[in-house]
């Protein structure tokens, strides 16, 4: 393997993140699960704290200065959000609370209105159940009829089923953009642009996406695409989607209650305008003005690099977990996302899992929420290891010494 | 490594589980999974009246569980319906009070299991083999 390029900067960004100092079972932390939740960096952190002492009040409400102070910035924060994504407005960037959110805010509010019986869904095996179940239930509802999009054996999409998946009455695609098991990177402009052509809508599944690679959904040409703040250094509590205005305009709200609302009398109501009309309540307001740090933080480090990193990072650990006997990845060898699931010959999981954590090192195991991508795989779990812009190939190599010793531990010749 | 927790009895346990397979003609068969870890267990009993006679337990799973499970059979062979009821809360109450054996009783192998009461999501792993022979028990007062 070259000298890793991306390392010198991951080494100097890693002083920013306080938690990477941490001292596990007396080894130090090596964190390889980020797609379940990264880290946040002090700049991130600051910004919160910042918010909360010195700004804090609710928006759009107040007449008074700090009340206005509040406003500013979550909607400063917005911009940089809708600049982030390429969003062609702040209007079409509405604030939730996460991708689970967002998915089911369209499920709701718009599939279940414009969707009808006898229309279809297309999903693929891969989608993590927050891009599933909300489907399932649109299905039951409206009498709809799911179907899944063929993967090929290395877990990326068959493109040669597109004309058989996109044909009426197939009237929405709903289709994560990075799969958080596999690693696949889908196509998503390509089957953007197949979806609209028979007049479907499409959403995309973005949580694994927007954290490591340049999205512009303006380019893709999505109708609606939904991620969470907390897997970009951002805080948990907060998430986005992003929506065409006029799906928007045409969708009732998902949740009715305060701020959502123009004019109400005792017997009916009408609403904000959006993307109010989809923030009912308070809102996580210090947690926006948090991700906006986020994005701030992830543009200065530049998000070429990141994808840089992520690639060198990828690569080095396909390298290395091929080279080790009995051990075997799902998802495709190339052109991936900072995820890979595997698995190790005779040993569960979970029990590799418990047996790094000793070493200090953090993976996830377990269905990572996707179990009907586990029946696929034909496995009752996977090991998973990410990676962020904070990590380094060593930490591979540590994670590879300490896999070792778990295969020392529970196997042997019988 | 941890000793304390993958240690020699438990990987005994689990390399070589005692009682495993199934019984041509149980009185009853329970299965159980935790979806959570894909573990998949079915637990076969044979009664002669109130007396366990014989038992097995089927299935694939973790170290954890595959051990626990193993040791669950060893215990419960020869036990009546009331003694393997004391003996399933008696092993609950040890995973919860820490893995500390009450005053005066002896977990026996058991003991080995003491390690998971750290590992709150482990805990689970252990209790899965019980958790179906308590299944068990109270599908046979229904019959």
């Amino acid at each position: 393997m070259r000298e890793n390029s991306t390392t010198t900067k991951a080494q100097e960004l890693r002083e920013d993140f306080p938690i990477l100092r941490t001292i596990v079972r007396g080894k130090p932390l090596i964190y390889l699960d980020s797609a379940a939740t990264s880290q946040r960096p002090s700049q991130v952190l600051a910004a919160y704290c910042l918010f909360c002492q010195s700004h804090n009040a609710n928006v759009h409400r107040g007449i008074h200065s700090l009340g206005e102070q509040a406003t500013d910035r979550y909607e400063k924060a917005r911009s940089k959000v809708a600049e982030f994504i390429g969003a062609p407005s702040n209007q079409t960037v509405a604030f939730t609370r996460g991708t689970t959110e967002s998915i089911n805010l369209v499920a709701y509010a718009y599939a279940r209105k414009f969707l009808k019986a006898g229309d279809a869904i297309v999903l693929t095996p891969m989608e993590h159940h927050a891009n599933l179940v909300p489907w399932q239930l649109v299905a039951r509802d409206v009498g709809a009829e799911l179907r899944f999009w063929p993967m090929t054996p290395d877990g990326t999409l068959d493109m040669t089923a597109a004309d058989d998946m996109l044909q009426s009455p197939v009237k929405m695609v709903a289709i994560t953009h990075v799969s958080n098991v596999l690693g696949t990177i889908n196509p998503v402009r390509e089957i953007t642009a197949r979806a609209h052509a028979i007049g479907a809508k499409v959403l995309i599944d973005g949580a694994q996406a927007v954290p490591h690679m340049t999205v512009n959904i303006t380019e893709i040409g999505c109708d609606f695409y939904a991620f969470s703040g907390h897997k970009m250094c951002g805080p948990t509590g907060i998430g986005v989607l992003w929506g065409r205005e006029e799906l928007l305009e045409d969708m009732d709200p998902f949740m009715t209650g305060g701020e959502m609302i123009r004019e109400v009398w005792l017997d009916h109501a009408t609403w904000n305008d959006i993307p109010y009309k989809f923030e009912p309540g308070t809102p996580p307001i210090a947690e926006a003005v948090s991700l906006g740090a986020a994005v701030d933080y992830l543009t200065n480090a530049g998000m070429d690099w990141v994808e840089q990193h992520d690639r060198e990072m990828v690569a080095h650990a396909m390298a290395a977990l091929s080279a080790e006997e009995g051990v075997q990845i799902f998802g495709p060898r190339n052109g991936r996302g900072p995820i890979v699931s595997f698995n190790m010959e005779g040993i569960h999981p979970h029990d590799l899992a418990t047996l790094l954590d000793q070493e200090g090192i953090a993976v996830r195991a377990g269905h990572h929420c996707a179990q009907p991508l586990m029946r696929w795989l034909d496995v009752p779990a996977t090991a998973r290891i990410s990676f962020y812009i904070y990590n380094l190939p060593e930490e591979i190599d540590r994670l590879i010494d300490g896999m070792r010793k778990v295969k020392e531990v529970l196997t042997y010749a019988r | 490594m941890p000793a304390n927790i993958y240690g020699e009895i438990l990987l005994d346990h689990y390399r070589y589980p005692r009682n495993f397979g199934t019984l041509p003609n149980p009185t009853i068969r329970v299965e159980g999974n935790n979806p959570l870890c894909g573990d998949e267990f079915s637990v076969d009993l044979n009664f002669e009246g109130d007396l366990l006679k014989e038992v097995r337990f089927n299935g694939r799973g973790c170290a954890i569980s595959m051990a626990s499970a193993s040791m669950m059979t060893e215990i419960a062979e020869g036990k009546t319906v009331a003694e393997l009821k004391e003996w399933i809360d008696r092993f609950k109450n040890f995973l919860r009070d820490g893995g500390i054996s009450p005053e005066g009783v002896s977990m026996g192998e058991l003991e080995a299991l003491a390690g998971v009461a750290e590992l709150p999501v482990r805990v689970k792993c252990a209790l899965l083999a019980w958790t179906i022979l308590e299944n068990a028990l109270q599908e046979l007062a229904k019959k």
